[in-house]
């Protein structure tokens, strides 16, 4: 089995990059990173298909090509392409929710550390709580495509998504078994 | 009979569509739901009586192909045990659902997206356990984690979208790694048939099978969440509803336990990285478990717990006798139905204290006695007290370890019967707290300087509301914990089973027999 070497080359570079960028706070670069990894993958299944080039099923004798592979990229493909589709409504509805598609740390980890961080103020008589910039694509930078609005000041941007928190107390409070 | 094997599919797909039609009448949705579910578990169970009394696993190639080239669904005993057993906990976690939605209303959910999704979640679980080549494997993995995406950030609300995130870029990562492991795969060996892998994977060098077994590892092991790559979990699960949560805690990472399985003893059956895997197990289960211990709220105390008990199953699998492998299997079974079975308990007491912290929940033991049984029955049960089924899984694996009998073996059952005691301490230390502690000792004069010191995790801040409970929740928690009793009561003829299951699975299946099972 020949393999071409810049097939190779370009699936490993694409690994990489797309490794790199997913390690970003910022979900943009997620996505960017993911379809990066998504096409590396795809590249890797047609190396692994052996002679390029040829049609599968209908090649001239001794030059066709592996259907299999081809069949499995397709449908890598539309997997890829699905998940990317739901990252975008994701990055979406975090910019919407909070004017940043940044990821941020757990609340609870956030408890912990700062229990710890606490608890060793107490002994050491000072304490250094450092937290990390926040990095995005959306804000805080001069050519950023959007202005962004605190929801807040203005009016216009309502928040009409629906909330985990319950509007209104039942008023048949008391069923099941706590009678 | 194989007429019956794509249906495990198919149906809930086709309940799918129709759910999502009928969009607009709850009704519908409910009643589509609960029918596909019953269907699929009845067809299940008559798949698992067939194979285990016949002896013979099903098989049928989709769409005529010849055998190595089509997709083959392949049922054998474990694969029907756990679609019997993952779809009476699905059937069980809707009906808890049903009962929540029914008493919130269409106002705090966009309810009429999560049968769909739910049912989805249940083809994508079935097609990965019936699945008899790799990459349809991949497409069930693919499908469960899309709807599973749906479910975590129900309601999109910023928490959910957070903890969301975490889970979804998680995920991604393994199936990328998953993917292009089986491209890996599928260069060395020129198939995917899990079949025709086994069979031809002698030939491979032995370096480049221990290759192609790590990655494979290391994209099951990132979704079964085993020790270091389990630390997504408990971040991700707590904050998402509560039936979503203990579906997800009961089925999905046992999803990434059974691939591990069929890796094990059919794909890789040569290759041996059995310390490795001790090692990591001993690592799981104790990590996980003190993790347990330090928590505060009762979700993440669980969260910590699912990832502590895959270590018991990665333990089982790293034995490698047919006995560790029956007992493995035996323990995810219980596993999956008691896990489940305490979500659904803290659904029921974050529904009547209005909150999942043990520092802040008090008295529940008189105010919701039925609750109190509700949650102790599965937590002893999972602590691993005898006679419980917890008790009869961890004694089978530890006996199984003895007989083989090396110093890693000891110090693995050792690791293991601190991790069941602590396991029950953390279990135990939250009853005290919340449902044996009398309600006037939760003054917040009292408590505040604990609560400030210990309860600061702000999940539990958040939500103070009480709220009703239906009836049909209780039934359901209450059908449940019948179900782990039942584990325990059944536990002979089950035992079997996963014997029978551990005796098969180690021995391999020829491409010859496969194709004279589809008839070829």
């Amino acid at each position: 089995m020949t393999v071409s070497l810049v097939l190779i080359v370009i699936m490993a570079v694409l690994f990489a990059c797309g490794v790199y960028a997913m390690l970003e706070r910022s979900l943009t670069r997620v996505l960017i990173g993911f379809l990066l990894l998504g096409n590396a993958a795809n590249l890797l299944l047609l190396v692994v298909m052996g002679q390029p080039g040829a049609a599968p099923f209908y090649g001239t004798e001794g030059a066709t090509s592996d259907p299999l592979p081809q069949a499995l990229t397709l449908t890598a493909i539309v997997i890829t392409f699905a998940v990317s589709a739901f990252l975008l409504a994701l990055i979406y509805r975090s910019w919407q929710l909070g004017q940043a598609d940044t990821f941020t740390d757990d609340e609870a980890d956030i408890a912990v550390r700062e229990r710890v961080l606490a608890a060793e103020a107490a002994l050491d008589g000072e304490a250094e709580f450092l937290r990390d910039d926040a990095v995005t694509d959306f804000i805080g930078v001069e050519t950023a495509p959007i202005t962004v609005l605190g929801s807040r000041d203005f009016p216009g941007i309502v928040d009409d998504a629906p909330s985990d928190r319950p509007a209104r107390r039942r008023p048949h409070g008391d069923g099941g078994d706590d009678t | 009979m194989t007429a019956l094997v794509p249906l495990l599919a198919t149906l809930p797909l086709l309940g799918a569509a129709i759910a999502l039609i009928a969009g607009r009448h709850r009704r519908v949705q409910v009643g589509v739901s609960i029918v596909t579910l019953s269907l699929v578990l009845i067809i299940a169970a008559v798949l698992l009586y067939v194979v285990d009394t016949g002896g013979q696993p099903l098989a049928v190639s989709v769409g005529g192909w010849p055998v190595p080239f089509g997709i083959v669904l392949y049922v054998d005993r474990l694969a029907a045990l756990l679609v019997v057993v993952s779809s009476i906990v699905l059937l069980a976690v809707l009906l808890f659902s049903v009962g929540q939605g029914a008493a919130d209303g269409d106002d705090e959910t966009p309810v009429s997206i999560f049968h769909p999704s739910y049912l989805i979640l249940a083809a994508g679980i079935f097609t990965a356990f019936i699945a008899g080549d790799l990459f349809n494997l991949y497409v069930g993995f693919e499908i469960l984690l899309v709807a599973s995406y749906v479910l975590i950030t129900l309601g999109s609300t910023e928490s959910r979208i957070r903890t969301g995130v975490v889970y979804i870029v998680v995920s991604l990562v393994s199936s990328i790694l998953f993917l292009a492991a089986i491209a890996m795969i599928y260069g060395a060996l020129g198939t995917v048939n899990m079949v025709q892998i086994s069979e031809r994977m002698a030939q491979l060098p032995p370096d480049t099978q221990l290759l192609l077994h790590l990655m494979l590892l290391l994209a099951f092991s990132i979704k079964a969440a085993v020790f270091p790559l389990s630390f997504w979990l408990p971040d991700s699960y707590p904050t998402a509803p509560a039936p979503v949560t203990a579906v997800f805690a009961g089925l999905l990472t046992k999803v990434g336990v059974y691939a591990l399985i069929r890796t094990e003893t059919q794909l890789f059956s040569d290759s041996d990285v059995n310390l490795l895997l001790m090692i990591v197990a001993l690592a799981t289960m104790i990590v996980g478990v003190l993790g347990a211990v330090a928590q505060a709220e009762l979700k993440r105390i669980l969260s910590f717990t699912l990832v502590s008990h895959v270590g018991y199953m990665v333990f089982g699998l790293a034995i490698a006798t047919p006995a560790a492998i029956g007992a493995t299997i035996y323990y995810m079974v219980h596993h999956i139905v008691v896990q489940t079975t305490l979500f659904l308990a803290i659904g029921l007491v974050e529904r009547r204290a209005g909150s999942t912290s043990i520092l802040r929940v008090t008295g529940l033991m008189r105010a919701a006695p039925v609750i109190a049984v509700l949650y102790f029955i599965p937590a002893i049960n999972l602590g691993g007290l005898p006679p419980f089924s917890g008790f009869i899984g961890k004694f089978a694996l530890f006996e199984a370890a003895a007989e083989v009998g090396t110093p890693i073996m000891m110090v693995l059952i050792v690791g293991g019967i601190v991790t069941s005691l602590l396991t029950l301490y953390a279990l135990m230390r939250a009853w005290n707290l919340s449902f044996w502690r009398e309600e006037e000792d939760s003054t917040e004069t009292e408590t505040e300087s604990r609560i400030s010191y210990l309860g600061s995790a702000p999940a539990a801040g958040v939500k103070t509301e009480r709220r009703a409970i239906p009836s049909i929740m209780t039934m359901t928690t209450a059908g449940m914990v019948a179900v782990t009793v039942a584990l325990t009561i059944f536990a002979g003829p089950l035992y079997d089973v996963c014997a029978r299951i551990g005796a098969s699975l180690l021995e391999p299946v020829s491409l010859t027999q496969l194709q004279e099972e589809i008839g070829q």
